[in-house]
C-alpha cells in the first residue's frame, strides 16, 4: 500500500481531490482562491497604513492563511514520507525541447538550473525567480485571481471573466515558453 | 479548534499537488508546450466535477455548515483587466513553474529558493495596490 502511495499519483486523483477541496471550502462558507493570501500577507505586514488597497480586515482571511500553512505542511509530508524520490516522468519531447535550452532532464521535482541554491545565487537565476514571482503577484491581483480562483472556482461557476483570465494565463505562458525562454536560457 | 479544518484542507491540497507533480516546473513546461495530457487532466477533472457541484449547490439552494446560503459572487464584467492581468500572471507562471499555491507547497518540499519568487510575488501584489487606480480595469 505504502509503495503505491509513494508512486506519483495519476491526474484524475488530483482533479477529484482539488474539486473536493473547492466544494468543502464552499460548505465551510469560504471560497477557494489562493492568491488573495498574498494581499492578506501585505496587509498583515502593515501595508494598509500606506496603501488603501491593503486597508481591510485581513483577520477575516485568517482561515486562508491557515490553508496556506497546511499547504506547506502537505509539501513537507509528501517530500519526507510519501516520496520515492524518483524524477518527474515528463514526456520525451519536453525533455528534448528543454535540453536544447540547456536544461537537463529531470532528476527530482524541479530543474537544478533554476531551483538549486547555486543557480539562484547568480544574478540571472535570482532575477528569474524574483521577476517571475513579481509577475505572478502583480498579474493575479490585477486579474483578481490565480489558477484556483479563476481556472477552478470561476470556470466551475461558468464565469466569463474567469475564462478570459485563463486565456490570458495561456497568452502569457506561451510568450514566456516560446519567445522569452530561448532568450533567457 | 474551528480553525483546524482549514489546516487539514491545506495539508490535503499540499499532498495532492505534490503527489500529482503539479508543483513541478517540468510539468508546467510540458503543459505550455502541449506535450502531455497530465496537467490538462488535473485541471479538466477538477473543472468538470466543480461545475457539476456548483450546479447542484445552486439548483438545490444548499447551505453551508452554519446554515447560511452558499452564494457565488459574479465577477465584475471587464475584458482588459482579465486579459492583461491574466497574461502578466502567465508570463510568471511559465517562468517559475509555480502558481501561488504550489509556490508555498515548494517551501515544504525544501526548495528554499522559491522564497525569492514568493518575495517577488508579495512585491508584485504590493505594487499592484499602489498603481491600481491608474490601470485599465
Amino acid at each position: 500500500m505504502l509503495e503505491l502511495i509513494r508512486q506519483p499519483w495519476p491526474w484524475y486523483t488530483s482533479g477529484i481531490v482539488i474539486a473536493s477541496i473547492m466544494v468543502m471550502l464552499l460548505f465551510f462558507g469560504k471560497s477557494f482562491g489562493f492568491s488573495s493570501n498574498l494581499r492578506t500577507i501585505c496587509s498583515a505586514c502593515g501595508a494598509g497604513k500606506k496603501v488603501k488597497f491593503f486597508d481591510f480586515d485581513w483577520r477575516a482571511q485568517t482561515w486562508n492563511l491557515l490553508f496556506l500553512v497546511g499547504a506547506i505542511i502537505g509539501g513537507f509530508i509528501s517530500a519526507e514520507f510519501l516520496s520515492n524520490g524518483e524524477a518527474v516522468q515528463i514526456s520525451q519531447s519536453t525533455v528534448e525541447d528543454l535540453q536544447q535550452l540547456g536544461i537537463t532532464s529531470p532528476d527530482g521535482m524541479q530543474p537544478e538550473e533554476i531551483f538549486s541554491l547555486s543557480a539562484a545565487f547568480t544574478l540571472k537565476g535570482f532575477l528569474i525567480l524574483l521577476l517571475g514571482g513579481f509577475a505572478i503577484g502583480f498579474g493575479s491581483r490585477y486579474a483578481g485571481g490565480c489558477t484556483s480562483g479563476h481556472a477552478i472556482s470561476g470556470i466551475s461557476d461558468l464565469q466569463l471573466p474567469s475564462l478570459i483570465a485563463v486565456i490570458g494565463f495561456f497568452i502569457g505562458g506561451l510568450i514566456t515558453t516560446f519567445m522569452l525562454m530561448p532568450l533567457i536560457f | 479548534m474551528k480553525s483546524i479544518k482549514f489546516i487539514i484542507a491545506g495539508i490535503v491540497f499540499g499532498i495532492v499537488m505534490s503527489k500529482s507533480e503539479a508543483i513541478s516546473w517540468f510539468r508546467i513546461q510540458e503543459m505550455f508546450r502541449f506535450q502531455d495530457f497530465h496537467m490538462y487532466g488535473i485541471i479538466g477533472t477538477a473543472v468538470v466535477l466543480g461545475t457539476l457541484a456548483t450546479f447542484l449547490i445552486k439548483k438545490f439552494k444548499m447551505r453551508d455548515y452554519q446554515g447560511n446560503p452558499i452564494v457565488f459572487t459574479p465577477k465584475e464584467k471587464s475584458v482588459p483587466r482579465y486579459l492583461i492581468g491574466g497574461s502578466i500572471f502567465g508570463l510568471g507562471w511559465a517562468l517559475t513553474g509555480a502558481c501561488p499555491g504550489p509556490m508555498f507547497v515548494n517551501i515544504g518540499y525544501s526548495y528554499w529558493v522559491i522564497l525569492i519568487a514568493i518575495g517577488g510575488a508579495l512585491a508584485g501584489t504590493f505594487f499592484y495596490g499602489i498603481v491600481k487606480d491608474r490601470l485599465p480595469h
